[in-house]
């Protein structure tokens, strides 16, 4: 009897995993993948569509052509994880039998946990947002742009500080950056949460007058005055805010009784395995795990989780370890970028933009759909 | 002026600015005057604990570290 493993997700970490994991076991696995929409969504291309440097049908593909022909799909939500018996009630109806289960599931936006945001702001951490945002974008003729968190943790925390460099360049080459002010509102005292990185942005930030507001945790927003006032009790007055919403895990994961309060799903931080459940795994948003909410976590989190399951099933010991590794490029604008790379021991030590790296993204971005979901390539190159 | 703790914060295990985050966050619903305690284990909160009590008013009354786990105690302003 093959070993049934369903994947929860359809995204970069569920769908390398479950590629990886079929083409590892062959025919002593029996996989499948469930997702709501069927659809694989490109996330860090929204930050490229809301600039009006990327269209919409880049960013997805059908989930189908991503996964290998042994891999089943069903597009259908999961509603339930019944741990004990080893099943996932579906929406439609009927549910699946599991020996290992991988909670692949994301994050979840939740702008009306803060007042005002979804009348008054502007995001690009959907497609609709990012969508909506290039219109605003193109309409722009100057004002006080005011770009800011609304929570903790967010996707791919360099976002906000890349969207204003290259908004700046933006705003410089359409000719209205002399009649626009750009704020970043941080909710520490340096423009990113990594103070090496911080080191780099803040002089280039300074250079291109983009103004940094330190502590301003977004607390709520008013969408008729333009205010937008933080925890600490300050105001700002805004012609054009980008707010980046709060996140939450899955309410399936609540549901389930496997969540930590805010949703996210326990986990080791080394084998990845869900606290107290030893044939379930969580991967990339959907974990509670300090270290940032991105694909890049995800890719590097796939192949252990994917080694681990095919040690599980052989009845071998597990040999591989996540040690934290995350990688990612911060763009700067102007065509340049840097890189960040690090683990859970290693802060990363990032060097000044260069356009090498700016280049490596964009090489990144074209070859995603061909080679990161597929695991073709693998996860030492990057 | 409350000499005893209102109330205590268990930050540990969270990274950067969570720690800062959530301490803003319950702040809120102090009086002034009240002392919140904050247990942090990143290391990195150390440098922001004090620059936030500087931004914001509010008085770093003790900080101290046992067995990687820091101490803030902190009062509102």
């Amino acid at each position: 009897m093959p070993a049934k493993v369903v994947v929860l997700g359809g995204g970069v970490g569920g769908t390398l995993v479950a590629n990886l994991v079929a083409r590892e076991l062959g025919r002593d696995v029996r996989l499948t993948v469930v997702d709501p929409t069927g659809m694989h969504v490109y996330q860090p291309g929204f930050l490229y569509l809301a600039l009006g440097k990327a269209n919409g049908r880049w960013l997805s593909r059908d989930e189908r052509t991503l996964l290998r022909r042994d891999v089943e799909l069903v597009v259908d939500r999961a509603i339930r994880i019944h741990p004990e018996a080893g099943t996932v009630q579906l929406a439609r109806g009927g549910s699946l039998d599991w020996d290992y289960l991988v909670i692949a599931t994301g994050a979840r936006l939740v702008p009306e946990q803060v007042p005002g945001l979804v009348e008054g702001s502007h995001e690009f951490y959907s497609l609709e947002g990012a969508q909506r945002l290039r219109e605003e974008l193109r309409r722009f003729r100057g004002g006080r742009i005011h770009v800011g968190v609304a929570g903790i943790p967010y996707k791919c925390p360099p976002a906000p500080v890349e969207f204003v460099f290259m908004l700046e360049e933006r705003l410089r080459r359409r000719g209205v950056r002399d009649r626009s002010e750009i704020t970043l509102l941080s909710p520490l005292n340096r423009a990113f949460t990594i103070e090496s990185a911080s080191k780099v942005v803040e002089p280039l930030m300074r250079q291109r007058g983009i103004q940094l507001a330190t502590f301003f945790n977004v607390e709520s927003v008013d969408p008729s005055a333009g205010v937008i006032t933080s925890i600490e009790g300050e105001k700002v007055e805004s012609d054009l805010m980008v707010v980046v919403p709060p996140h939450r895990g899955q309410e399936l994961i609540e549901t389930s009784g496997l969540g930590d309060g805010s949703a996210w799903t326990p986990t080791d931080r080394n084998t990845l395995q869900v606290a107290g459940h030893e044939r379930i795994f969580a991967i990339g948003d959907a974990t509670d795990l300090p270290i940032s909410k991105s694909g890049s976590t995800a890719h590097f989190e796939a192949p252990v989780v994917a080694s681990r399951i095919a040690s599980l099933v052989r009845g071998t010991a597990p040999k591989t370890n996540y040690g934290g590794k995350v990688m990612c490029f911060l763009e700067t604008g102007d065509g340049r970028s840097t890189i960040l790379r690090f683990d859970y021991e290693h802060p990363p030590a990032p060097p000044q933009p260069r356009r090498v790296w700016h280049l490596a993204k964009w090489m990144f971005n074209r070859l995603y759909w061909d080679v990161v979901p597929t695991g073709r390539v693998p996860e030492r190159i990057a | 002026m409350g000499t005893t703790i209102a109330r205590t914060l268990d930050l540990k295990g969270l990274s950067c600015p969570m720690p800062i985050v959530k301490t803003a966050q319950q702040m809120k619903e102090l009086a002034s005057g009240d002392l919140i305690e904050a247990l942090a284990t990143d290391p990195g909160s150390v440098a922001d604990f004090k620059a936030w009590c500087t931004a914001t008013g509010n008085e770093l009354v003790e900080q101290g570290e046992v067995d990687a786990v820091y101490r803030f105690v902190i009062r509102k302003r």
